[in-house]
Parts: C-alpha cells; structure tokens; sequence
C-alpha cells in the first residue's frame, strides 16, 4: 500500500516533467531533471544532518558554493605566471597563518586563566595578523596583476573536471569539520546562526578574493565532462543520425548534451542513495536516529553523541559539497554572486521537508518536485495574472504591477507550500519508517 | 590640535556612523530577544517583518508626499510610521493567528517554529517583494544634514569636518524614546511585567493567572513595532531595499546572542558590541593614526583591518568569540 503510493508520488513528479517537455519543450523538460538531479543530491546531504541526526544546518549555500569553487581550482590551467610573481608569498602567507593561530592556542594553554591570558592572546592574535596581512598582500597584488582581464588568479590543476566533484566534497567536509568542531556542541537555534554565518563569510571570500578564482569576475568557460554542441554539430556522423531520428542537428545536440548530463548526475545520484539507505539500515543508522531521539539517554548507553553529530555534520556537508561541484560544472561557470541565501539554503529546506524528513526517498521526492515547482511557479503565475487582469484596461498601472511581480510569487508560493505540508502533514510526503 | 583633528576625523568616520547603525541593530536584536524570550524560538522572519514595516511606511511616505503632506526639517517618512506600526502589527498577529498558535497550542519544539518561521520569512520576502518589488527606493525627504563638514570647519577652525546627517539623529533619538518606552512598559505596567514573569517562569506565571494568549499578542505588537521602528530608520539611513533587511538577520542575531538571547538590555549593548566591532574593523585608519602617532610612526599603508565587505566575518566572529567563552552572552540570558 505505502510502496505503491510513494511510487505513485514519483510518477506524478515525472508525468509533471513530461508534460513540460510535451507542452513546453524537451530542453526545458531537461533542464528541469538535471536541476531536479543536483537538487535531490542536495537534499539527502540536509536529510542526512537533520532527518537522521537532528542537526540544523542553514548554511547549505557556503557548501554549494565551496564546491563550485572547487571546478575551478580543479579543472581550470594553471596561471604559471601568477605562480612565479606571487606563490611563494603565498605559501608563506599561509604558513605564517597556521603559525599564529597555533602561536595563540599556546598562549591560551601556557599563561594562567585571567586578564594576562586575555591580554597575551589578544596580542599575538593582533600582531601576527599584521604580519600575516604583510606578506599576503604584497603576494596578492603580485598574482591579481598578471592579465587581470582574464585571469589575474592563481588558476586551478588543469585536471579533468569529473575529479572536482569528490574534491568539491572534500572541501565542503573540511570547511564542516572546522565549523563543527565549533559550533556542534551548541544548542540548535545556535548552530543554526553559526551555519547561516559561515555560509556568509565563504560568499564573501569567493566574492573578494580575486586571486584565488577572480571574485565577481567569474570564470567561465569551464571544462566539460560531456561533448560540446558545436563539435557534435559538425561530426557529420551525428547530423546523420539526428535527420534520421527526425531532429534538426542543433536540437538534437543540445539534447545529447543534457542528457549525457542527465546520465551523469543519474548516476552519483543513485550511487548516494545506495550508501544513504545502506547505512540508514545499519547499526550505524540506528544509532544516529536513537541520538537524535533522545541524546541523553544514547549518551547514557555510551555514545559518544558530540564525536557522531560532527561525523554526520561532515558527510552531509560534503554530500552538498559535490552536488554544487556538480551544479558548477553544468553552468560552466563559477559566478560568486549568485549564491543567494533563500535559494541555495532554505528552499533546499523546503525540499527535505516537503519531501519527508529521515527518509531518503522523500528527500529526492522533494528535490524533484520542489524544483519542478520553483520553476514552472513562474509561467504558471504569469499564465494566472493574464487571465486575472484580462478585464483590466491594457496600459492600467495595476495591471502592469501585477504582470510584473509574478516573478516574485515563487518566494510566496514556496513558503506557503513548506506552511501547509507543516501543518497538515508534517512528517512530509514519504514519512520516515 | 593633532588630537582634536584625528579625533574628529574618528567621529565623523568611526563613531557617529557605528552609533546609527548601533541603535537600528539594537532595535532589531530587541525584537528577537523578546521573541525568543516570550515564544522561545529564534524567528527567522525578523528580517522580512522589518522590511515589511518599512515597507507599508514608505508607501504611506509617498502618497502623504504626493498630496504635499511634509514634516519641515524632518522626513515625511516620521509621520507615517505609526501606519507602517499599524501594518506590521496587523500582519504578525494575523501570522500568530494562522500559523504560529497551532503549534503553540501542540507545544511544538521550538526548532519546529524555527522551521516555521523560515516559510513565513519566504511568503514575507514574496509579498514585500510583490508589492513595492525588489529594488532600492527612496523615500527620504527633508533636511540632509544637522550639521555641514564644512560649517563644522569653519566652527571649529580645525583641519578636519564632522557632518552629522539628520537621519542619524532622528535614529539615535527615536531609538533613545523607543527603548525608554519598551522598558518603561516592561518595569512599571502591569502587562508589561506578566510579560517578564511569563519569560521567567511559564508555569508560575500560568498558575498565577496571567492569561498566556493576551501576553503572547502584547508580544507580537511590541515586536512589529519595535521591527517597523528599525526597518524605517534603517531605510532612512542608508536605503531601502527588501533584500538588505534579510542580509541583517545575522548582525541582528549576532547582537541578540552577543548580548544574551532573551535579555532586552542585552540585546542593546550586544547591537552597540557589534556594531562598534563591525565599522572599526572595517575602518581604514591611517587619517586618524596620522594625527595621533608622532610622525616617524605614521603609518604607510591603509591600516584597514578587514575590507568592508568582510564586516558580516566580523559580527560572526563575535558570535563564535562569545558563543565559546561565555555561551549565555555578556548579560546573563535565557539560553543555557
């Protein structure tokens, strides 16, 4: 009974896809299920924290985007120049910068609690970033002034960009390691602002450091794991086939392209949801849901809960991390400015708990049709607003106000959506078993 | 004189500037604070109440412009406050009502009204931004500044200006009259202390009558007023924007957290902490050491600590710094 309505719900979700592709265009159709893809993977990296552990973590956008980062510093040439005007100072910076963090742990461990420690630490901090900031920033200016017009950064590995994806995670993981050593032993509402912080602060980094993947610059024009459009436009081979299927060739080729896409991500995907319903089944699973149940009695029975939130912490984190690699890969740029916090963080959220949280079919339940409606709102809304003011005097004020804000519904829509299945179904579409 | 120049030099750039932005963050952490105290969660739709108050002002500012209503010196946007109040109140009880009661009454967790609170921030962000959609306004009118640099100049006979703008006034002071009234209500009235009671000690405060609906309402409306207060002040300082009044959602947590989450005098000093923290750390102070230093130290470089685009880093380091070393805030709060 309950298999065949959750297999019910993800037919609806693809009988919604297809109609677009029917109505709409198979582009549009596919655009939707690569995104759809990306998103589902999102949602199990925040079902894994807060479905199976309880944890809250808004700062999903600073992991999407340490990911995207990553394609860059993976799969991009490496900037030989920059690297010879500015590497060194560089390294040094950052070696000088571990020094006087651990500089300052020591002062904190050898001088005696009080006002001298207060002090002893404070001065070490403060004099060891003034000499941080004076070697990187002679390094800094030295790299950002090699060809600024197009590079002016470091550049990446030259490596394939299939290997950013795992590496996107491991940067995520690392950046959750660091805040979860931090802030997991807090309460949740705290974790919650120190995520929403974090997130923040790795914006900006992306956004001001142009040295490390040229900031508001973007880069673009970033490596392919599949074929181009215009080399497939020119095999002859392909154009052949296309005719003979009935497709004009440049249809065709944006077609292949997104579905090479559309196998790729099909196939971390499925490869995730293995090892998440794995290990939801394990001892391990058990273990996760009896602390986020009920931590004192789980700390009782001998877990270590503190040590098992930050493990889980890192793997959802690092989960988010490779489906925004991912995400970066399909745009084939990393643009820092359009990481926007409503649209990376919290309609992820919306989907996870739309989709049913501690479940992980309904995480990718919710990622597809999320999605599906975060893009189609919009039409949709237009298509309303049309037929609301089709009585209305063409030029009216009210009318073109009304026209015009149907692209902010979706906000509306969304929220109203995550309030009503809270409300009436809050254990979301695919409970947890 | 090298001292009374740099340290108009630090006025004019440091002091009156983070005294603004300080009393608009209190107003705003005090909001969160109250909530947190009262309804026990933190309300992620803070933000977008201030930006919907704000909002509802500037419309009221406009037509009250265009059929040539005008306050003299002072902004337009003073007088129709009080409807941008009434708007906002309006709006949170009527998201008490429909949203937050069912699960008060069901003694929901509070991260569950966590949750709640982020899908009314988005169906809050989606009407602002429907409305008077998502780019900047302006609905300033009225004097631009209480005092001139160059008046100040020729004042004073010193190297260095001072400007004031009136918008700063007007926050300090409408903050100053708004903070006084909250604890003047909170102190002396008799609503205003079941409110304290009912932060203190639910359940005593339940079984000495104190009816938890009519404390629950109080709450709300002191909270939209104190947020349209903050939103409006914030707008007229700097500009209005939907977008910007969620981007302060973290300085004003970091306030409220700083000062002790569920601690209304906390909240204020923790909007002062942060927002000292905030612009001297962005603050290039080269001019200012110049005057100060003798001249072989004078500094070469800009002596700016962080660029000012880090300065949300910087609320969150102070978040982290005391979240560490003293999890209940400078003030004693609720939170343990």
């Amino acid at each position: 009974m309950e298999r065949t309505k959750n297999i019910g719900l993800f037919a609806i979700v693809a009988g919604l896809i297809i109609l677009t592709g029917m109505i709409q265009s198979w582009n549009s159709a596919l655009l939707i299920v690569n995104m759809g893809l990306i998103s589902a993977i999102m949602a199990l990296g925040v079902n894994l924290q807060w479905g199976f552990a309880g944890l809250f973590n808004v700062g999903v956008m600073g992991f999407v985007a340490l990911g995207g980062l990553a394609t860059v510093l993976v799969s991009s040439d490496p900037v030989s120049e920059a690297w010879a005007a500015g590497g060194l100072g560089l390294i040094a910076a950052l070696v000088v910068g571990i020094l006087v963090i651990v500089a300052t742990g020591i002062t904190i461990k050898k001088l005696p609690a009080g006002k001298m420690r207060l002090i002893g630490a404070t001065a070490v901090l403060v004099g060891g970033f003034f000499l941080y900031r004076a070697v990187f920033d002679p390094a800094v200016a030295a790299i950002e002034a090699i060809n600024p017009a197009l590079q002016g950064n470091i550049g990446g590995l030259g490596l394939p960009i299939l290997l950013a994806w795992p590496i996107g995670g491991v940067l995520a993981a690392g950046a959750a390691w660091i805040i979860g050593k931090t802030a997991l032993g807090l309460r949740s509402d705290y974790l919650a602002i120190a995520t929403l912080g974090i997130a923040e602060i790795i914006i900006a980094v992306m956004k001001n450091e142009d040295w490390l993947a040229r900031g508001v610059k973007n880069v673009i024009g970033l490596d392919r794991p599949v074929a181009r459009e215009v080399d497939l436009q020119q095999s002859a081979e392909f154009v052949d086939k296309a005719t003979q299927w009935g497709f004009d060739p440049v249809t065709a080729s944006s077609l292949y392209v997104k579905f090479s896409y559309s196998l790729l991500f099909t196939a971390v995907l499925v490869v995730l949801l293995v090892m998440a319903q794995l290990s939801l089944n394990s001892p391990w699973g058990r273990m996760m849901r009896a602390i986020r149940d009920n931590e004192v009695a789980a700390e009782a029975m001998g877990k270590n809960v503190t040590r098992r939130h930050l493990q889980i912490f890192i793997l959802g984190s690092a989960i988010c991390g490779i489906a925004g690699a991912m995400m970066t890969t399909l745009d084939g740029q990393l643009t820092p400015g359009t990481y926007q916090p409503l649209r990376y963080t919290f309609l992820i959220w919306v989907m996870v708990i739309v989709g049913g949280s501690g479940n992980n079919f309904g995480a990718v339940l919710g990622g597809f049709l999320i999605w599906f409606l975060w893009v189609q709102v919009e039409p949709l809304g237009q298509w309303i607003m049309t037929i609301v003011t089709s009585g209305m005097a063409e030029d009216s004020a009210l009318r073109l106000h009304l026209l015009d804000s149907v692209a902010h519904m979706r906000l509306f829509t969304m929220g109203l959506i995550l309030l009503l299945v809270l409300r009436f179904s809050p254990r979301g579409l695919i409970p947890e078993k | 004189m090298e001292f009374l120049n740099g340290f108009v030099a630090l006025s004019n750039f440091v002091l009156v500037p983070a005294i603004a932005y300080g009393s608009q963050l209190a107003l705003g952490a005090l909001g969160v604070t109250l909530i947190y105290g009262i309804l026990r969660f933190s309300n992620f739709a803070h933000g977008d109440t201030m930006a919907f108050g704000a909002m509802v002002t500037v419309l009221v500012t406009w037509a009250m412009q265009s059929i040539g209503i005008s306050f003299g010196p002072l902004p337009t946007a003073l007088l129709a406050l009080p409807f941008g109040i009434a708007g906002a109140v309006l709006m949170v009880l009527m998201t008490d009502k429909m949203v937050y009661k069912f699960y008060r009454e069901k003694k929901s967790k509070p991260v569950i009204l966590v949750i709640v609170s982020m899908g009314v921030m988005f169906m809050m962000n989606g009407i602002v931004r429907v409305i008077i959609g998502p780019n900047e306004q302006q609905f300033r009118d009225g004097e631009r500044f209480l005092i001139k640099a160059r008046e100040f100049k020729n004042m004073t006979g010193l190297d260095e200006g001072l400007a004031i703008k009136s918008t700063q006034a007007i926050t300090v002071v409408t903050a100053a009259i708004a903070v006084a009234l909250l604890f003047w209500f909170l102190n002396k009235t008799r609503t205003g202390k079941s409110m304290r009671a009912y932060s203190d000690n639910e359940d005593l405060a339940l079984l000495s009558g104190i009816n938890p609906e009519r404390v629950v309402a109080v709450t709300w409306i002191i909270v939209a007023a104190l947020a349209t207060i903050a939103g409006v002040l914030y707008g007229l300082d700097k500009s209005f924007k939907p977008f910007t009044y969620f981007q302060l959602l973290l300085p004003i947590f970091a306030s409220a957290i700083v000062g002790g989450l569920g601690n209304p005098l906390g909240a204020i000093a923790g909007g002062f902490v942060v927002a000292f923290s905030e612009v001297m750390i962005t603050y290039a102070w080269k001019k200012v050491l110049g005057y100060w230093l003798p001249d072989t130290l004078e500094p070469s470089g800009l002596v700016q600590l962080l660029s000012t685009d880090y300065k949300f880093a910087v609320s969150f380091m102070i978040l982290i710094v005391v979240l560490l070393f003293r999890p209940t805030g400078l003030f004693k709060g609720k939170a343990y």
